[in-house]
């Protein structure tokens, strides 16, 4: 049987403010006057083309576009407010509508820890299939990144291969951050359109969206912006993803770094808008600081954590839903740090009610998959879900019939209101509250019960199946792309 | 020696540790202007600047912005002096030229910049090409130069195979071992790299630089 019930964060009882009306406007300024004065690189024909057209000062050789404000603020105006993200299985739709908190895998890894042998080595088709049937069976994932790229497949259609084995493997919603040049994005619309059952279809019920990143600072990258502009088009739900990094690609200080970031995903998505009026856009950004000692991107830490809620409030202020890096680390194993940097992360993401996580299962700086992880990851979600929903404060749990009947001394576990409300409280999979001695005897801990729980699920759960002659087709398409 | 020249080293190699472009020049241009050979402005005075901030680096102590600033000091200090070199009919001795680039179709900066600034600084002499570089070019620019170290950076699954197109282009042409070929980036590893036949690879920069003196000879 496979479970179609997918936890999501709604309704928080839990609050953050961590950055006041004035500071974001603030930022917004920043952010126009940027555009307007330093501009921003759009290196396709077709980029510059739409922004000549609307009147924008286009520099056609260094591909540097300046835009006044009112061009982006009027087009930001057209982006939906809501819309949803559609799954194979209706069921397992997602309502981007500000009241979600939905949790992803991590995508394009390029290595695995492989679960029977426990080391860690290249990836594969076969792992995009496994990864994805196990994304299935978890309540805690609600879409899927394409998790790690099919290194076996040929590179001009790998995207499309990958396509194919999540869709094989999961009823879920999929967003990929793989499909970045125009012969593969009008591939995967043409696979979409079967899988969807024509045109209109595919624009009511998107079940594939698509990532770009930005190229900071204040840049793209051409084959990204035309591969946008084609999902676009077809009414695909598409997000640009900043990656802005205070030291590198970003000023030391968080503001500027939060300001260039904004810029490159706001004229991406204005220019989008530009084309397509209303075409369903999301705002995505994995903002962090680069190690100041290597140089290192590996996401994690406090600033990490403060960008997780910053760039919610910024997204809010555009009325456009929000992709969040979280479950970032640098750690090398699933260990102190993963666990730290996964929580905080995605707790200072939750709690501003961001609509999208990315994504769980990832070590070494969105590098190396490990299926422990993923499952430690998804607990983590479930006990930040578990704490969004705060205390409720009412006449039935503040409990004092139960509390007037035992009296002082004496338990409360032989109470009926005891026994109903039990199962509010979290019960956790992986974490260690058993005896000094039964542990002593085992020396095992939640990254073995995580990797216990993988295994099993590979071994047991069967997603349903999609239908082989739209495999066929899908199979059809990706011959058509690959060379020859 | 006397206690003004002792003192221009001293200020000249402090320019460097602090950053500061205007003050390196500055200080390059007094040589000229005193007739002290350039050899030993850079040599006594730049270096000893450069090599402090790299083993501050290398200990943690010293952070990649001021290593980057470092490198940009020295080398507009050296440029000033370039012309008073070549006067000479003299070169300043380098560990050997690099050409340094990302890979077509791969536009990940970082990396390859650092190690970049790494190699600068450990007194190779680079040339950067940038991203998103053919290999024409990039072989172009190894022969004009007469480059002994081409530097590949390929961050994607997808573009790692241009590092393999590239040495095969090199082996066709009866370039290699003359031009040895050092690869890297996020998805590079030990086994990948000999597998293409490339001269080497390693995890970042300070790496690099080892493997680029092994690879000159000068380990
Ligand atoms: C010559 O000899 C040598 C020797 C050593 C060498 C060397 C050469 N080159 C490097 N080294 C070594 O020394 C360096 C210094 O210590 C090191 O260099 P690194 O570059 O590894 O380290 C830097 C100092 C810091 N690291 C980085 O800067 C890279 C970090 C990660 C997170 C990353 C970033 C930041 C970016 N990215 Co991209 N990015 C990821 C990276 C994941 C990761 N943690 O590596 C990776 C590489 N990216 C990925 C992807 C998918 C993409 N990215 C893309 C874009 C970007 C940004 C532009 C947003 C940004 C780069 C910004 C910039 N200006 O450079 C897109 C590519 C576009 C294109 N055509 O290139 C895009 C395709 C996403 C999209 N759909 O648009 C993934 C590749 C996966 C795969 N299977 O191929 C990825 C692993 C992250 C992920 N899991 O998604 C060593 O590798």
């Amino acid at each position: 049987m496979s479970h179609k019930k997918i936890k999501t964060i709604s309704d928080p009882k839990i609050k953050l403010e961590v950055l006041t009306k004035e500071e974001i406007i603030k930022i917004h300024e920043a952010t126009l006057n940027i555009i307007e004065n330093v501009g921003i690189r759009f290196p396709s024909k077709r980029a510059l083309e739409i922004w000549e057209a609307v009147g924008a000062d286009v520099n056609h050789d260094k591909k540097i576009v300046k835009v006044k404000p009112y061009l982006i603020e009027d087009a930001l105006k057209q982006c939906p407010p809501k819309y949803v993200l559609a799954a194979r299985d209706p069921q397992q739709d997602l309502p981007l509508d500000g009241n979600h908190v939905c949790l992803g895998t991590d995508g394009c890894g390029v290595e695995v820890i492989d679960i029977n042998t426990g080391e860690k080595r290249t990836t594969e088709l076969q792992d995009v299939r496994d990864i994805s049937r196990v994304a299935d069976a978890t309540e805690e994932v609600a879409f899927h990144w394409v998790p790690v790229s099919a290194q076996d497949t040929p590179a001009e259609a790998r995207g499309l291969h990958e396509l194919k084995a999540v869709w094989e493997n999961s009823t879920k919603h999929v967003q990929t951050e793989s499909i970045y040049n125009v012969e593969e994005a009008k591939a995967s619309m043409e696979m979409l359109e079967i899988l969807a059952g024509g045109k209109d279809k595919l624009r009511e019920r998107p079940m594939l969206s698509l990532m770009q990143c930005t190229a900071p600072p204040l840049g793209h990258d051409g084959g990204s912006l035309d591969a946008a502009l084609i999902a676009a088009e077809y009414g695909v739900p598409t997000g640009f993803m900043t990656m802005s990094s205070c030291l590198t690609t970003g000023p030391a200080t968080m503001a500027g770094t939060l300001a260039v970031g904004n810029a490159e995903v706001v004229a991406a998505t204005a220019l989008l808008q530009l084309a397509y009026p209303g075409a369903p856009v999301f705002y995505a950004a994995a903002l962090t600081a680069t190690d100041p000692r290597s140089g290192a991107y590996t996401g994690g830490g406090p600033e990490d954590f403060l960008f997780g809620a910053a760039v919610n409030a910024l997204s809010d202020f555009y009325n456009i839903p929000l992709s969040m890096g979280s479950f970032a680390t640098g750690a090398k194993e699933p260990n102190w740090q993963a666990g730290l940097e996964g929580g905080l992360s995605t707790f200072m993401a939750s709690v501003v009610m961001s609509d999208m996580l990315l994504g769980c299962g990832f070590l070494h700086g969105s590098r190396i998959w490990s299926y422990a992880e993923m499952m430690m990851d998804c607990e983590i979600f479930s006990i930040i879900h578990k704490m969004m929903q705060g205390i409720v404060v009412d006449e039935e749990t503040l409990a004092m019939d139960s509390i007037a009947s035992v009296g002082p001394g004496g338990h409360f576990l032989a109470q009926k209101h005891t026994r109903n409300h039990t199962r509010d409280l979290f019960m956790p999979q992986f974490l260690d509250r058993r005896p000094y001695t039964l542990w002593e005897d085992k020396k095992d801990d939640a990254r073995d019960w995580a990797t216990a729980k993988a295994k099993k699920i590979l071994k047991e759960h069967q997603p349903d199946p999609l239908d082989e002659k739209i495999s066929k087709e899908f199979e059809r398409i990706i011959k058509s792309v690959e060379k020859k | 020696m006397s206690e003004d020249i002792e003192k221009l080293y001293k200020d000249m190699a402090q320019s460097i540790i602090d950053g500061d472009s205007d003050i390196s020049v500055e200080l390059a241009q007094k040589a000229i202007a005193i007739n002290m050979p350039p050899l030993d402005a850079i040599t006594k005075g730049f270096v000893v600047g450069v090599n402090y901030i790299g083993d501050q680096f290398g200990l943690g102590e010293a952070f990649l912005p001021e290593l980057v600033m470092a490198g940009e000091a020295m080398k507009a200090a050296v440029a000033t002096l370039e012309p008073e070199l070549l006067k000479l009919g003299e070169a300043r001795e380098t560990m050997g030229r690099v050409v340094l680039a990302t890979v077509e179709g791969d536009i990940h900066e970082i990396g390859k910049t650092l190690v970049g600034t790494m190699l600068s600084a450990s007194g190779f002499e680079v040339t950067d090409l940038g991203v998103d570089q053919p290999a024409e070019k990039i072989i172009g620019k190894a022969l004009e130069i007469n480059a002994s170290i081409i530097g590949l950076s390929a961050l994607l699954t997808t573009t790692m195979v241009r590092q393999r197109e590239l040495i095969e282009e090199l082996d066709k042409e009866n370039l290699r071992p003359r031009i040895k070929v050092m690869v890297g980036g996020a998805p590079i590893t030990r086994d990948w790299a000999t597998k293409i036949k490339a001269d080497g690879t390693s995890e970042d920069a300070v790496g690099a630089v080892k493997l680029a003196k092994e690879l000159v000879g000068k380990a």
